[in-house]
């Protein structure tokens, strides 16, 4: 449905998406997971025809951007980051205009924008002034028109930043039940979001397709993503001793004396060793002022990534 | 043509959910009103010169506020971006908003049409002149939205694209008073805005003069079409 092909985009000398290639079937949710600035929103827009791209080529359901722009824009729905919308309208007049611009007449018109309103749960403020709504609601609004014409293909450019925390949730169960029905394509910066949401994830860094693979996959490359960090009281050998011995356990750093030390513990995932840590330390009597669990930030796994790429 | 008339509706709804249009429709019907009364008073003559020839310079200041918000606005908020990933041409944008601002401005100078009905009322005017009058106006109006169309698609910022329309203008407006001798002197006097306009006044419709407003008008309107493209691939 979606076949990118070396696609290059610079603004001036500035290489912001370089050689990119890649699929997605019909039906399928691909995640595009990348730092800020790391070309996903210019990505995005050359897939939905609002940039030009320097060299290479993207089909959007057999259609190139470039050549057949209009045919391609068609098959998109399409929803960018900063989610622009007339706020001088109400919910339904601009629904109507997004319809009209795509060719759908008013019966058909009429019947989606009541379908799309009680899919993105607008029912109560379909007649508001979207100036008027909140962020989340805004960003319903933005779902709904992109919805609107069923189109085969939805782009999404961060749908969950900048709203609260249940509109996350909601809107991450709304994204995933699009899949089969639509081919979907959605970038985030939370590596836990796109793992939730997408069958396949494409890792984006400064440009560049850094891995493309199922999540699964992704965190069994990764390794040791799971990470726990400890405050303890007492002797820093024994101590390391003992977290060292533990199953599961790959590798123990530390940082203090005897009195109070930090330990950073990593551990192959699957397993919380929390509880067992927690239980060999108090019962040797030494004192555990810290435990927490971390995952491994997006950066580590970048340099992971990249550095295992070289290696 | 379906999406045209979706997007200048749509501006013709902003221009008047907003206060810009009110604004300037009232500075315009105040100053030109001025203008109407004072040669009234002075000249006691039944015809609408005396708001005809001002009116035609009060347009030229206040054609660029109309205009100044329709692409550069959409810039800055990103609206942009949404409009033109749907499946429309650049073209039917550019004509749309066109549209919707030529609309304004006809609503604009329909309510300065007391002027010949208080001319009606009072005495016994020409008929002819004023309605020439009206389409010189109409179409001197629709070059200059044209203009200022285009200044709004270079930036975005609205004051920006103000002053650059109001410059193109005021460009267009004098360039055939320099007095420069030979070809280049006509070519330029051909070229000014004014100039066409008198005939209109007098009650006489010159089809070089309509032929030369349209142009101005296509041709800062294909301009548009080409900077919006060009915007893209910068
Ligand atoms: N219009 C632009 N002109 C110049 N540089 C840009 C423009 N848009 C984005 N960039 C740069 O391109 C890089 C990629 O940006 P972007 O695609 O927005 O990344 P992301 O969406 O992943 O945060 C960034 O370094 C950004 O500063
Ligand atoms: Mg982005």
């Amino acid at each position: 449905m979606i076949e990118v092909r070396s696609l290059t985009k610079y603004y001036g000398d500035f290489p912001a998406v370089e050689d990119i290639s890649f699929d997605v079937k019909k039906g399928e949710i691909l995640g595009f997971l990348g730092p800020n600035g790391s070309g996903k929103t210019t990505t995005m827009r050359i897939l939905t025809g609002y940039l030009p791209p320097s060299s290479g080529t993207a089909r959007i359901a057999g259609y190139d951007v470039v050549d057949h722009s209009l045919d391609a824009r068609r098959h998109i729905g399409y929803l960018p980051e900063t989610v622009p919308l007339y706020t001088d309208m109400t919910v339904r007049d601009y629904l109507d205009f997004q319809g009209t611009l795509r060719g759908m007449d008013q019966a058909r018109r009429r019947k989606r924008i009541d379908e799309v309103v009680g899919v993105c749960r607008l029912g109560e403020y379909r007649d508001s002034h979207i100036g008027k709504l909140s962020k989340g609601y805004r960003q319903r609004v933005g779902l709904a028109q992109a919805l609107l014409h069923e189109p085969d293909v939805l782009i999404l450019d961060e749908p969950t930043i900048g709203i609260d925390p249940r509109q996350v949730v909601e809107t991450r169960q709304l994204i995933k039940s699009f899949g089969g029905d639509h081919t979907v394509v959605i970038s985030s910066h939370i590596l836990p979001e796109v793992s939730m949401v997408c069958e396949r994830v494409l890792i984006i860094n400064e440009g560049q397709v850094v891995a493309i693979d199922r999540p699964e996959n992704l965190s069994n490359r990764l390794g040791g993503t799971e990470r726990i960090h400890l405050e303890v009281r007492g002797p820093v050998k024994e101590v390391m001793g003992v977290l060292r011995g533990m199953k599961g356990v790959q590798e123990v750093t530390n940082e203090g004396g005897d009195s109070l030390a930090r330990y950073t513990v990593e551990c192959r995932p699957g397993r919380d060793l929390r509880a067992e840590m927690a239980e060999a330390l108090v019962s040797r009597g030494w004192g555990l002022l810290g435990l927490q669990a971390a995952g491994m930030s997006l950066e580590e796994i970048f340099l992971k990534l990249t550095t295992e790429d070289q290696a | 043509m379906r999406n045209t008339m979706a997007i200048a509706k749509r501006e013709v709804r902003t221009y008047f959910t907003s206060p810009i249009a009110y604004v300037v429709t009232a500075v315009f019907l105040v100053v030109t009103g001025y203008f109407f009364a004072a040669d009234l008073l002075t000249r006691q003559m039944a015809n609408l010169r005396g708001f005809l020839s001002p009116g035609s310079f009060v347009l030229l200041l206040v054609t660029p506020l109309l205009t100044m918000r329709l692409f550069a606005e959409e810039q800055k908020l990103g609206t942009l971006e949404l409009l033109l990933t749907n499946p429309v041409r650049d073209i039917e944008v550019v004509m749309g908003k066109y549209l919707g601002s030529l609309f304004t401005l006809l609503v604009m100078l329909v309510l300065t049409l007391y002027y010949p009905l208080l001319l009606r009322m009072f005495g016994d005017p020409d008929l002819g002149p004023i309605l020439t009058g009206y389409l010189g106006l109409f179409l001197l109006g629709s070059a200059m939205i044209a203009v200022g169309l285009l200044a709004s698609s270079v930036t975005a910022n609205q004051i920006v694209a103000a002053v650059l329309g109001l410059g193109i203008l005021i460009l267009l407006w004098v360039v055939g008073s320099v007095g420069t001798a030979g070809a280049l002197g006509s070519l330029l006097d051909y070229v000014a805005l004014p100039r066409h306009f008198t005939d209109f006044t007098l009650g006489v419709i010159d089809t070089k003069s309509v032929v030369y407003y349209l142009s101005v008008a296509a041709a800062f309107v294909f301009l548009t079409a080409r900077s919006l493209e060009m915007r893209r691939w910068r």
